[in-house]
């Protein structure tokens, strides 16, 4: 079990099953909310799903419409349960806030590198603590 | 977060619910960024008009007063939403009337979009419709705090007007539009204001295409932090600077950046970086300039081109007066359609000047108000298009589906004439 300590960005409780990028992403023109979907061509996540996913990234780039985009994925129920940040800028922040997850910001030690796609993940944001159940752990 | 007597106030209820959802709104995202105060602001450029298939629900269910408590204040409540109380535009939206016939774009959809003109008109939002409202009348001053959504408009405003907006999103530029409030965070302070990036330019950046590969140079370099840029550069105009920021804000997330000696608060490279030593450059030479121009057009394999677009973000008058010019005397390629995007106030210009018929006349057409990125509407059966916008490249691909090229406003011209792409790097 690995731990890592970071700052609430919107409190709350989730766990699940960790979708980790160490590239940016784009919500208007990068997801398709109606999917809940990496859409960006170049991506490294392209054509993945988050929906129910811990959602752990480095930072939010590109339009304004980062926030309204991940709210529509809430509102067509196709949010992530949780949000992992590396480093929050107003379109992250506001996004989570939209998006209405738990999210954590300005860990202790890198999540991009700590958490692997398929771990599991306990995001008990109100307290900024993160837990993480490696994948090759899991039964 | 720490609030004025004001501020509480408004939170309490004492300016009625949507008022008091907005400060909630605000205060959530203020403490999501960890941020301890609001500042106030009265340019607020937003977004509520735009239909989208979720807005087109909440309007159905509750009108305009349910879309707007939703989506631009996140909020569950009914409410009713007064007047604005701080100045406040629409940026650009979805096609308006204009489009009928000529795009495939769902009459619904510019029906719904006139309705929410009428409603949000009647509460004091100036219907800009537009990327570039700075084009349009809409010109903050150095130092002002505004609350501005549109990741082009944002860095046009930062660093080539020098007024302070981080780049919002749709609540919280409405919450800021019902409370003249904005979390005092990020570029609305001067300790983060200075340079953390240092760009050499060793390659000649004349032309808007060179602008508009740079800034892509430059976002990828700098992320969402700020670049400044010296070496062998022309003196850019407004034209350039759009290109060149909106390409920025694509690449990477850039929302300010310098150039010593244009932009307002780098007179020189030295105060562009404060009291923080000058980093070592990361060089763009031609090897780097070559690789922009390949990546741009690494999403293209087919050279037949069926749409051109220029105009993102929206055009210029003289931009406009420029594609006339190329355009004068030619015609499209039958199976090839050209559109250009700009603000419906410019269009009016352009009208007045003669360009407008000069376009029209050799198939091309003046769109305003809205682009096939925001609308994600492209001419039917659209798989190639061609574009002089390093922004429009990026994006249209992926929410569209189709192959792009990249070039200068003579290629894509071109492009559309014969219907083929014979771009290059020149």
């Amino acid at each position: 079990m690995i731990s890592l300590h970071g700052r609430t960005v919107v409190p709350g409780y989730a766990e699940g099953e960790a979708l980790v990028t160490r590239e940016p992403i784009s919500g208007w023109g990068g997801i398709d909310p109606a999917q809940g979907r990496i859409i960006e061509s170049r991506h490294e996540l392209n054509g993945l799903c988050f929906t129910g996913k811990v959602l752990v990234f480095p930072s939010a780039k590109g339009s304004s419409g980062w926030s309204s985009f991940f709210q529509a994925t809430r509102l067509l129920g196709t949010a992530p349960v949780a949000m992992v940040i590396t480093s929050l800028s107003t379109k992250s922040a506001l996004g989570a806030v939209v998006t209405r997850v738990p999210a954590v910001t300005d860990l202790d030690r890198d999540p991009c590198e700590l958490i692997r796609t398929g771990d599991w993940v306990r995001v008990d944001a109100t307290h900024g603590l993160i837990e993480v159940k490696p994948a090759s752990e899991r039964s | 977060m720490i609030l004025t007597d004001e501020e509480k106030r408004m939170r309490d209820g004492a300016e009625g619910a949507a008022t008091a959802a907005a400060m909630d709104l605000l205060i959530r995202y203020g403490d999501a960024l960890a941020c301890d105060r609001l500042c106030d602001v009265r340019n607020v450029a937003g977004t509520m008009t735009q239909p989208s298939p979720v807005k087109q629900k909440l309007v159905q269910e509750g009108g305009w007063e349910r879309a707007f408590a939703v989506i631009n204040l996140d909020c569950d409540d009914d409410i009713e939403v007064p007047a604005m109380r701080v100045p406040t535009c629409q940026l650009q939206a979805g096609f308006g009337p204009d489009a009928q016939g000529i795009v495939p774009y769902p009459q619904k959809s510019i029906e719904l979009q006139q309705d929410a003109e009428a409603f949000y008109g009647a509460r004091g939002v100036s219907i800009l419709a537009t990327c570039t409202p700075y084009q349009v009348g809409n010109i903050p001053v150095r130092g002002e705090h505004c609350a501005w959504m549109e990741s082009s408009a944002v860095i046009y405003a930062n660093s080539v007007l020098g007024a302070r907006t981080n780049c919002e999103g749709t609540a919280s530029a409405g919450a800021a539009s019902l409370t003249g409030k904005i979390p005092c965070w990020g570029n609305h302070k001067d300790e983060n204001r200075f340079g953390t990036h240092l760009i050499d330019v060793r390659t000649p950046t004349r032309s808007f295409l060179d602008w508009g590969m740079l800034g892509y140079f430059a976002g990828g370099v700098a992320g969402e932090e700020h670049p400044v840029i010296t070496g062998d550069l022309a003196r850019p105009d407004l034209v350039d600077l759009k290109h060149f920021g909106a390409a920025a804000a694509t690449s990477g997330g850039v929302e300010l950046y310098h150039i010593p000696g244009v932009t307002p608060e780098a007179p020189t490279l030295e105060a562009a970086f404060g009291t923080a030593k000058t980093p070592e450059p990361v060089v763009y030479g031609p090897a780097q300039r070559s690789l922009v121009y390949r990546t741009l057009n690494s999403q293209g394999t087919t050279t037949d081109v069926d749409f051109v677009l220029l105009g993102c973000p929206h055009a210029s008058v003289d931009q406009v007066r420029r594609a006339a010019k190329a355009l004068e005397g030619r015609s499209l390629s039958p199976g090839t359609e050209l559109w250009l995007m700009l603000p419906r106030a410019l269009k009016d210009v352009a009208d007045r000047s003669g360009y407008t018929a000069v376009i029209e006349r050799a198939g091309g057409r003046l769109l305003g108000d809205s682009c096939p990125a925001m609308s994600r509407t492209a001419p039917k059966g659209t798989r190639v298009f061609a574009t002089d916008s390093a922004k429009q490249a990026h994006y249209l691909p992926a929410i569209l589906g189709i192959e792009a090229w990249f070039g200068t406003l003579e290629d894509c011209v071109d492009a559309a004439v014969t219907g083929r792409w014979r771009g290059d790097l020149r």
